[in-house]
């Protein structure tokens, strides 16, 4: 054990658990988050995704070691239920759940690509969900809602913030 | 103890209090401490909630807010919203309104288990829920009429409040009328339900209210509870089906950071630890040795197998002339279809939370069942039902029983090991190696064809594997937890058939919807086929199975609507109209002509006009059903195209079209349509569970083979017909049922090549053709 200091959601947290333990655990357990879900510990379905550095990071495998000092975002960190973020109101719109479980997975992978791609096609915005799951398969309507949130000015705009902060 | 985990626990307890106190009501005295007390002494199946009383469903707070209590949860699908919007309607509220309890076995009526498309039948027709919030309603009226001193058929109801026609001035809201008086009146079967012309809340598309929660990650699902005190336990599963255990060396792991205690219990094994991560590593560490049990049978012959167990033999229906008329039938069809075990898959594994104490147990559980596991938890802590508390909370989608209940399990005999919380969260091996799968199917199929094109004669006959199952009020033993930790599972008795007696009863879909379906001289029966014999031999299977959406009807609709069209095929007939031409149920009859009508459906014989070409071959395929005998019509149009190079389909359409009676929330159903079209199309193209000699060998998503949202997928247009006339049905596994049928039949009609095993998968596919 050694202390950790990790900035999820803008906030610090110095933690004392074991560097191997999988991110995902010490943001669900040790810090209570329900957004990031454990789906399958192997890295293969995104339930625990989280954006970390920019990017979307599947924290079943990634060591709580590497995420010290890095910025991590959650999908509570996104907006809340009085104020849901463009891309959760999207979702909200297109009424594009079932379960609710692979939500997590499904919107943080999107966002963080069209922050990174916000010019990004049907096709490509696909192809960057291709290792994320729905058992619900509610596919359509959750890939209508990231073209409606990518149709939005919030997209661009969270895109251009990205590369103004430079990461 | 989070503040959520604080509500689960109370939030009913509390406000059913509040309520009990300002109605003055004496069903159930309540409080915190006396709660266990309060309950008496029970049989296994009894609930202290007597569902005849309306204060068993139905409480009215002093602001006026409504809450309801349900014995059918909310896994995913949309019933917790339809639920509210239905009690909303009868009360006359706006659904924000009302609040719904769901599965809380402290307080909800005991429904049972929420499956097989039964919430909508059992608790929007004339029983149950709906018949409560309809006698609420009437009761309210009838209290307000003394009240105000004015005839209850001159007062008028809305928005909680219920006031004089002609002088709106006297009025009263619920709230106030409640206050201070009992509500104490039996649920009226002749209480008179609003009519779906009248609806303004139901039949509308409220959005999900959990909806906004979901997608801010602010709900709480079963693998979130958090307890204080509460331990972390890892299951250590046998490394093969059927393996015993030997020894455990619990000193293996006694050193390991975190690790609180390794429970034995028969052949159960688990580890607690004071972390997640903690007992897991301890559960992949601890030193256990297994005696092997006996080979599985092989993979590749394991449908030849079947035929040749030991069964259970039940008739559907039987004419008793099949052999006879197929004997002089100038032309007899006949095929074999074959469906594999399949997984429920669930996105996250499951998970439950158990507080075992001394004489009593919390559990909190994402089960289906959730009075049936309160029964199984209390057989294998050695208590009471009545000592045991099932809490639903929410999980990850279902389709059926995933690992819920065996997880429920799981954490109890964990819990009580070592007298506290513990939470247990099964890994994806765990998880999928272990679940009850969706049945194995081999189905025969003959049919004899008269001179004139029609078909005289239908004979199935199908071999299918079955292992526990639900465990009911009485048997844990049916999930893997309960049979390792002693107890035995359903046992396998085979049987001869028993000709078929009372009514026409086609639950499973084993009676294709073309026959009569006479029995004892009524014909209950979708079609017109008079000669007709349906056979099941239910044989022991090596893995345990249960329920997975649409269980049996899948298989058996794959396989009936498939030989329709090889039928039709046969004598170059058109698959939409020869089966209109062999149907007699005008619902039936109206959504199979109601999809190909919207898919702009081409009247000619299957294979069409690519099959004789190369390349991509486009194709369409029909499928149709009456859900459950009597539980939904739907029908779908496939439109595929296959690449022969490759083997690979690629679907581009599915046009649904769907009767089930009065639309409860149209949006709502048409997610489950898409999902449900989806999820059938994910596992008629790839999904199947695979074994070696001695296990499973499908343990994650690299080996079970579940379509991603990077996969392409077909746009999928819904037609709902809307019927006031006529009881609501299910809708949440109508769609599932028919889509292996539809795209098998695209394949053919793509073709002329007809696959007769799912999953289609490229390789199934392109050997077929090139056996051709």
């Amino acid at each position: 054990m050694s202390p950790i200091t990790l900035t999820v959601n803008g906030r610090a947290h110095t933690l004392d658990v074991d560097p191997a333990t999988p991110l995902l655990f010490v943001l669900s357990d040790d810090l209570a988050l329900r957004g990031p879900k454990f789906g399958c510990g192997l890295g293969q379905c995104g339930a625990c995704t989280v954006i970390m550095r920019g990017r979307a990071v599947r924290s079943c495998v990634t060591p709580v070691s590497t995420a010290a000092g890095a910025d991590i975002t959650t999908l509570e960190g996104l907006g809340t239920i009085e104020r849901p973020h463009p891309i959760q109101r999207a979702f909200i719109a297109e009424q594009a759940a079932q379960c609710g479980f692979c939500l997590n997975g499904v919107i943080l992978t999107a966002k963080a690509f069209l922050d990174q791609n916000p010019k990004a096609t049907d096709a490509e915005v696909q192809q960057a969900l291709s290792g994320v799951l729905c058992r619900c398969f509610v596919n359509t309507r959750m890939l209508r809602a990231i073209q409606r949130y990518r149709n939005s000015p919030a997209a661009a705009a969270a895109a251009a913030e990205q590369e103004g902060g430079g990461r | 103890m989070t503040p959520d985990a604080l509500d689960a626990l109370t939030r009913s307890g509390f406000s059913r209090r509040d309520f009990l106190k300002s109605s003055g009501a004496l069903v159930v005295a309540f409080a915190a401490n006396d709660a266990w007390a309060a309950q008496g002494q029970f049989d296994t199946r009894a609930s202290h909630i007597d569902p005849k009383q309306l204060d068993s469903w139905i409480a009215i707070a002093a602001d006026g807010r409504v809450t309801a209590y349900t014995g059918k949860c909310e896994l995913g699908q949309g019933i917790q919203t339809a639920q509210i919007q239905l009690v909303a309607e009868e009360l006359s509220l706006p659904a924000d309104r009302v609040t719904l309890v769901q599965c809380d076995t402290q307080v909800c009526p005991d429904q049972g288990t929420t499956s097989g498309s039964q919430s909508t039948p059992t608790n929007f027709n004339e029983r149950n829920l709906a018949q409560a919030a309809a006698t609420a309603r009437e009761t309210l009226v009838r209290l307000a009429a003394t009240h105000l001193g004015v005839p209850a058929g001159e007062l008028t109801v809305a928005g909680g409040t219920i006031s004089a026609r002609s002088d709106r001035s006297k009025s009263v809201s619920y709230g106030d009328l409640v206050a201070g008086r009992k509500l104490n009146v039996v649920v009226d079967s002749n209480a008179k339900r609003k009519a779906p012309r009248d609806w303004t809340v139901l039949g509308t598309s409220v959005p999900r209210i959990d909806m906004a929660a979901m997608v801010t990650g602010q709900l709480e699902y079963v693998q979130n509870v958090r307890l204080p005190g509460m331990l972390h336990g890892a299951v250590v599963r046998p490394p093969s089906v059927g393996a015993t255990l030997a020894a455990v060396d619990e000193s293996s792991v006694g050193a390991m950071p975190g690790v609180v205690k390794v429970v034995v219990k028969s052949n159960f094994v688990g580890v607690v630890a004071a972390k997640p991560w903690q007992a897991m590593q301890a559960a992949a560490a601890l030193k256990a040795s297994w005696k092997d049990g006996p080979a599985l049978p092989p993979q590749p012959e394991f449908y030849d197998h079947l035929r040749r167990q030991p069964s259970r033999d039940a008739f559907v229906v039987n004419s008793r002339n099949v052999d006879e008329m197929l004997a002089k039938a100038p032309t007899v069809v006949r095929a074999t279809y074959l469906h594999p075990y399949q997984m429920h898959g669930s996105m996250g594994t499951s998970c439950a939370v158990a507080d075992v104490q001394t004489g009593r147990a919390t559990v909190w559980s994402s089960t289906q069942s959730a009075y049936p596991t309160r029964s199984g938890v209390a057989m294998l802590l050695g208590l009471p039902a009545d000592s045991v508390r099932v809490v639903y909370t929410r999980g990850s989608g279902c389709y059926g029983i995933n690992g819920a209940d065996t997880v429920a399990y799981d954490a109890a005999l964990m819990s009580q090991a070592v007298g506290k919380p513990v939470r247990v969260q099964l890994s994806r091996k765990d998880e999928m190696a272990w679940e009850n799968y969706g049945f194995a199917y081999a189905i025969d199929q003959r049919a004899g064809v008269g001179a004139d094109g029609t078909i005289t004669v239908w004979d199935h006959e199908a071999w299918f594997a079955s292992l526990g199952g639900r465990p009911g009020y009485e048997t844990p033993g049916n999930v893997v937890t309960g049979m390792l930790a002693g107890f035995a599972t359903a046992p396998f008795r085979p049987a001869q058939a028993a000709e078929p007696a009372g009514e026409f009863r086609n639950g499973s879909n084993a009676a294709p919807s073309y026959v009569s379906g006479r029995v004892a001289q009524h014909a209950g029966g979708a079609g017109t086929i008079t000669s007709e014999r349906v056979l099941t031999h239910t044989v022991r299977s090596p893995f345990f199975t249960g329920p997975l959406r649409s269980p049996s009807r899948l298989q058996n609709t794959f396989a009936h609507e498939c030989f329709l069209d090889e039928i039709a095929a046969q004598v170059k007939a058109d698959p939409v109209e020869y089966r209109l031409r062999h149907l007699s149920d005008p619902r039936l009859k109206e959504v199979v002509s109601a999809a190909a009508r919207t898919a702009k459906w081409e009247t000619r014989p299957s294979p069409g006009p690519d099959a004789s070409g190369t390349g991509v071959a486009r194709g369409r395929g029909f499928g149709c059903v009456l859900y459950e005998g009597d539980n939904g019509y739907v029908a779908m149009v496939a439109e595929i195209e296959v690449d022969r190079a490759s083997g690979r389909i690629a679907t581009r359409r599915l046009v649904i079209a769907q009767d089930c009676g009065p639309v409860s929330n149209p949006d709502g159903m048409r997610n489950q349509l898409e999902g449900g079209a989806l999820q059938g199309l994910s596992r008629a193209l790839g999904e199947e569970v695979t074994w070696d000699d001695q296990k499973v060998t499908s343990i994650d998503w690299r080996t079970y083979h579940s379509m991603t949202l990077g996969d392409e997928m077909p746009a999928v247009e819904s037609v709902l017909i809307n019927r006031h006339d006529v009881e609501a049905t299910g809708a949440g596994e109508t769609a599932i049922t028919v889509v292996a049928a539809a795209v098998g039949n695209a394949i053919f009609d793509a073709t002329g090549v007809r696959i007769r095993q799912v999953p289609f998968t490229s390789e199934r596919v392109k050997a077929a053709l090139a056996a051709r």
